[in-house]
């Protein structure tokens, strides 16, 4: 036994709530303290794609991150009954878990940053509930996605699940990513639940498409950063610059050597993408 | 520049050396049409090994699927660090610089098989920055 076990400052706890009515058992990881910054996981896996965050002490210091896994998603359960119907992801959904989520632990004006799904989810927050936020990040951001491949490939039982999802995303990692944090990455999707990463582009690929929308966010209310991997062949960084357009305030960065999953795929090349970010929500927080 | 039919048939033996990619490829059998711009070869796998890569032209090939680009595209692909967007076979599916025909259930049962298959040409970085290639 070690007198010293090598423990990272993470602490994860279950979370009992009601979303949209139903009672929900969600898994909510967090560490650090100050200004909360809730991080969104993208469509298929979990909060763990958080973890370079989680374990940098310098962000720590001044933020309290917070990763909840979706229902459905990675030690979160679905609802009772969800045998019963296929699983879809709906804007309303995602909205309402996420303000089920951010009320539940009594956030005061917290930064939520989400990838993929999650950062096309920021611009919904942004639309209908910015006076809650302080600041909101979207990481491989776009309006809307068109479905370049034939969804029914990801849940159907002649392909095992796990292996399709992993090998599909996997080239949405940049190739220069380090391979343990690559293989991590494609592992959290190889570990998804039937149909859940389907389920999850449903919103990606047809219910969140926000384009007739976005023109009406007013970052003056809230901050919109946008930064994006230049090897996301998804969420391209030409998309997240078409969209910055169209957003008046609203700041693009294209992240080179990063694709889809920047905070999973290679952390500290992230970070360097995201301290100043970071930096200017704590100077405007201060400033206020 | 390497002749592209040498590096097209090198990925039997490279596939073949392979054993962890020849386990994970234990219950596939199938013939893939690979097109290289106007040449085409018909790759034979058998419970995950490279049986053969034939030269066309064919006069009626018979293959499960195909999978068809430029040399351009595919030399491209093979560069140690490609470049965005030919960096990965359903990404150049994206783009239109690759072509997907025929039966796709082989080919998405076992798609990291494919993925690593005909990205066995790709030096590595290590490897390529060691030999002077870029």
């Amino acid at each position: 036994m070690s007198a010293n076990p090598d423990f990272e400052p993470a602490v994860g706890r279950y979370l009992h709530l009601p979303i949209q009515g139903k009672p929900h058992r969600l898994y909510v990881e967090e560490a650090g303290a100050g200004i909360p910054l809730v991080c969104l996981h993208t469509a298929g896996a979990d909060g763990r794609q958080y973890r370079g965050l989680m374990n940098d002490a310098e962000i720590l210091s001044k933020f309290r991150v917070i990763a909840f896994d979706m229902p459905w998603h990675g030690k979160s359960s679905p609802p009772s009954g969800w045998q019963r119907a296929e699983y879809k992801l709906t804007s309303r959904a995602y909205v309402d878990t996420i303000m089920a989520v951010v009320d539940a632990l009594d956030l005061d004006k917290p930064v939520v940053m989400g990838c993929s799904i999650g950062g096309r989810i920021v611009l919904h927050l942004a639309l209908e509930h910015a006076a809650r936020f302080r600041a909101l990040i979207g990481l491989e951001s776009g309006a809307h996605a068109e479905p370049y491949y034939d969804l029914d490939w990801l849940h159907r039982p002649d392909v095992h699940g796990g292996e399709v999802c992993g090998a599909m995303i996997s080239g949405l990692i940049a190739p220069t990513a380090p391979e343990a944090d690559r293989w991590e990455t494609t592992w959290h999707y190889m570990q998804g639940g039937p149909g859940v990463f389907k389920g999850d582009l449903h919103f990606y690929t047809a219910d969140g498409d926000v384009r007739s929308r976005v023109a009406e966010i007013d970052t003056a209310k809230c901050p919109l950063y946008l930064l994006t991997g230049e090897y996301d062949y998804s969420a391209t960084p030409e998309i997240t610059r078409d969209l910055a357009a169209r957003i008046e305030g609203a700041e693009a960065t294209a992240m080179p050597g990063l694709g889809h999953f920047p905070m999973s795929e290679d952390p500290a090349r992230f970070l360097t993408h995201l301290r100043p970010v970071l930096a200017r929500v704590l100077a405007a927080s201060k400033a206020s | 520049m390497t002749a592209i039919t040498a590096t097209v048939e090198g990925i039997a033996a490279s596939a073949n050396a392979d054993a962890w990619l020849v386990h994970r490829g234990r219950f596939l059998d199938a013939t893939f049409l690979l097109g290289v711009g106007d040449t085409s070869y018909l790759v034979r796998i058998h419970h995950g090994r490279v049986e053969a890569i034939a030269k066309g032209p064919f006069v009626m090939p018979r293959a499960t699927f195909s999978l068809e680009a430029s040399e351009a595209a595919w030399r491209t692909f093979w560069q140690p660090v490609p470049p965005p967007g030919c960096h990965d076979l359903i990404a150049m599916i994206k783009t239109g610089a690759l072509a997907l025909e025929g039966d796709q259930l082989p080919f998405f049962a076992n798609l990291r098989y494919f993925k690593e298959l005909l990205a066995l040409p790709r030096p590595s970085a290590q490897t390529a920055a060691a030999a002077g290639v870029r």
